[in-house]
């Protein structure tokens, strides 16, 4: 790869600035209600992590090439440059500060859309040389070994065969024409290894037909963390290529929120074509399988549960209906938080946030926001359906005190499957 | 009195059409430049189509939602009594419908005139509210620039020479009221090259937001 420069940083900018871009940067009044949507901002009460303000270089990018009154400005010098020195001082704000959870984008009277803004700026920022090493490494790990972790298949491998022992089922592996290609998360398979057992059992009972695939197992995308098109492309047709080889016609994400963004909603522009497959997140199959009466279950939860909606699945995605089907299936004393929905408030960790570790003080600072919201509702136990979400809710309750465990929403269905004669 | 009703007549002919015309054409080239970069072909399926969303967007978000209200009541509350009292004295008071109609032949009917002035006056208190926040709170301090404080001097001088004029407060009375279409003047001037724009790119930014939301089954 060619040197890093503030030149290519420019370049990178100028190549995301769109109608929507322009229209935005046009309509902006600096009124500062984005900054009440930000949990960063108002965690810290530090006005430097606004919204706006952190869109700043790619605004001057914008206000500079692309309208006459700037060219203008630029005549006469009069306009401001984006330097090296400014970018770097960006770093920590464009990707620190924020989990491009799309609260801001819903709130702007004008109608701006932030955190797309955001995740413009970001191809930007890395061109410059002005990402976080943290989100650097995990993008290298990704290209190098397939998973943001370091994980290779055979740590899998081992993880398959503790599942069909304790379920005397089988986890399927590359199998040509199954109904679906299950794609996992690194943090997932670390953390959560009762997902893929929740899996296996669900899609047994419901009589679905899936598959693993050796050649590609990794859902998330370092490569749209970080903002670099190059990568978050690669690690795409990586799955394009898995799907298509074992001849699936859908593909399923996991319990991850970003994994799902990038596979559903960017995953075909960063390809350039659409997917000759559809792509589905776990809880959508779930609520579908429900829905259509292949979902038998028994007995009920009877502790006051409460639910996280991940930014990525609820306000980015529009899967919000379907987890409270899934809910009321299972769990007779759900209470919802205040604000939920498309209206939820980020844990903290997503967008890249978690994966840079100078970031921890400030994660666990917007953490204290879903905190607040969670102590309202005073529930025994949380649920939510993505990895990134659930382990920064551990890690926050806990740095809280607050004893209050965190179930993956497919995990609970699994345990309330009837049993099959 | 002549000097001033030589003023008067400039601001109503010469200036009038300066400031229309750089308005017209600094609009425009600002609208082409939007819709000129475009928008990539989105290959995502849908869940949903682009335009319904996108106008309901463009409408919705006048209305703050209800956690928003609470967490920023004085934002959200000025900043609508300033608009609609900026608004209605500028559509409904007769003078200005008399010079709309002289324009575009368009009419309607007006406000009585004390109605007016009593918007007039909360306008003006408002708009001090809101330059009071812009230098006391922390947020609105850090982003604003010279343009917001620019802008700001602008739109106050539009309703107060209004109001001023209105009351024949200021002597000789063309003076005034020439100030105050002055003011209005420049206020079209600096529409195109300033924040003013979002008097109508706000319009087309809520559309693309609720376009690219609700095609993803948000309405936003």
């Amino acid at each position: 790869m060619s040197e890093l420069t503030l030149e290519r940083g420019l370049a990178a900018f100028r190549a995301e600035v769109d109608g929507p871009v322009a229209a935005f940067f046009s309509s902006c009044v600096h009124c500062g209600i984005c900054a009440q949507a930000c949990p960063f901002y108002l965690e810290t009460g530090d006005a430097k992590y606004t919204p706006i303000l952190k869109l700043e270089p790619l605004r001057r990018v914008w206000e500079n090439d692309f309208t006459l009154w700037g060219k203008i400005k630029g005549l006469f010098g009069l306009n401001h440059k984006v330097t090296d020195e400014m970018l770097a001082e960006w770093e920590e704000l464009l990707y620190d500060s924020c989990s491009m959870c799309g609260r801001c984008s819903m709130v702007c009277p004008v109608g701006n859309d932030l955190a797309l803004m955001i995740r413009k700026s970001r191809e930007g920022m890395v061109q410059a040389g002005h990402a976080p090493e943290g989100l650097i490494a995990a993008s290298v790990r990704a290209i190098q070994t397939g998973s943001p972790m370091g994980l290779q298949w055979k740590t899998l491998a081992v993880q398959i065969q503790h599942v069909q022992t304790s379920s005397g089922l089988e986890v399927p592996v590359d199998k040509e024409g199954a109904e679906y290609l299950v794609l996992l998360s690194s943090m997932e398979i670390i953390n959560f290894p009762e997902y893929l057992e929740a899996i296996t059992k669900i899609f047994d009972h419901a009589g679905v037909t899936w598959t693993l695939s050796t050649q590609c197992f990794e859902a998330t995308n370092a490569g749209i963390q970080i903002g670099n098109k190059d990568i978050a492309a690669q690690l795409v047709e990586r799955v394009v290529a898995a799907a298509e080889k074992l001849k699936v016609p859908k593909v399923i994400s996991p319990e991850c929120g970003h994994a799902f963004t990038a596979i559903r909603w960017e995953g075909p522009n960063l390809i350039g074509r659409p997917y000759p497959f559809r792509v589905f997140h776990i809880i959508e199959v779930l609520d579908e399988l429900r829905a259509s009466g292949r979902l038998k279950t028994e007995g009920m939860e009877t502790d006051r549960l409460s639910m996280h909606d991940p930014c990525n699945l609820a306000r980015k995605s529009g899967v919000i209906q379907q987890q409270r089907n899934l809910m009321n299936l299972v769990a007779e004393n759900f209470v919802e938080l205040k604000e939920h929905g498309k209206f939820q408030w980020c844990c903290g960790a997503g967008g890249g946030v978690s994966s840079n570790e100078r970031a921890e003080p400030l994660k666990m600072a917007a953490f204290k926001r879903k905190k607040a919201q969670i102590e309202e509702v005073n529930p025994e136990r949380m649920v939510t359906m993505c990895a990134t979400c659930r382990t920064q809710l551990e890690e926050g309750l806990e740095e809280f005190n607050m004893e209050i465990p965190v179930v993956g929403l497919t995990e609970m269905i699994a345990e309330h499957l009837v049993e099959k004669n | 009195m002549s000097g001033s009703m030589e003023f008067l007549l400039w601001t109503k002919g010469a200036m009038f059409n300066i400031a229309i015309a750089i308005f017209a054409i600094g609009l425009l080239v600002r609208i082409a430049e939007i819709f000129m970069l475009g928008r990539a072909k989105n290959f995502a399926e849908a869940r949903a189509g682009e335009w319904g969303p996108g106008l309901r967007t463009m409408f919705t978000r006048t209305v703050a939602d209800p956690g928003t209200f609470q967490r920023a009541p004085f934002n959200v509350v000025v900043g609508w009594v300033w608009h609609i009292g900026f608004l209605t004295a500028l559509l409904l008071f007769l003078p200005h419908i008399k010079l709309i109609e002289s324009l575009t032949g368009l009419s309607w009917p007006a406000l009585p005139n004390p109605v007016i002035s009593l918007v007039t006056s909360v306008t003006l208190v408002a708009l001090i509210a809101t330059l009071v926040h812009r230098m006391t709170h922390p947020v609105k301090k850090r982003i604003s620039t010279v343009e917001d404080y620019l802008v700001w001097a602008v739109v106050f001088a539009v309703v107060l020479t209004g109001w001023l004029a209105y009351y024949r407060l200021v002597n000789p009375y063309p003076l005034v009221l020439g100030m105050h279409i002055l003011s209005a003047e420049i206020m079209l001037i600096l529409l195109p090259f300033t924040k003013l724009t979002h008097i109508f790119t706000t319009f087309i930014a809520r559309w693309y937001n609720g376009a690219a939301f609700g095609r993803k089954g948000v309405q936003s």
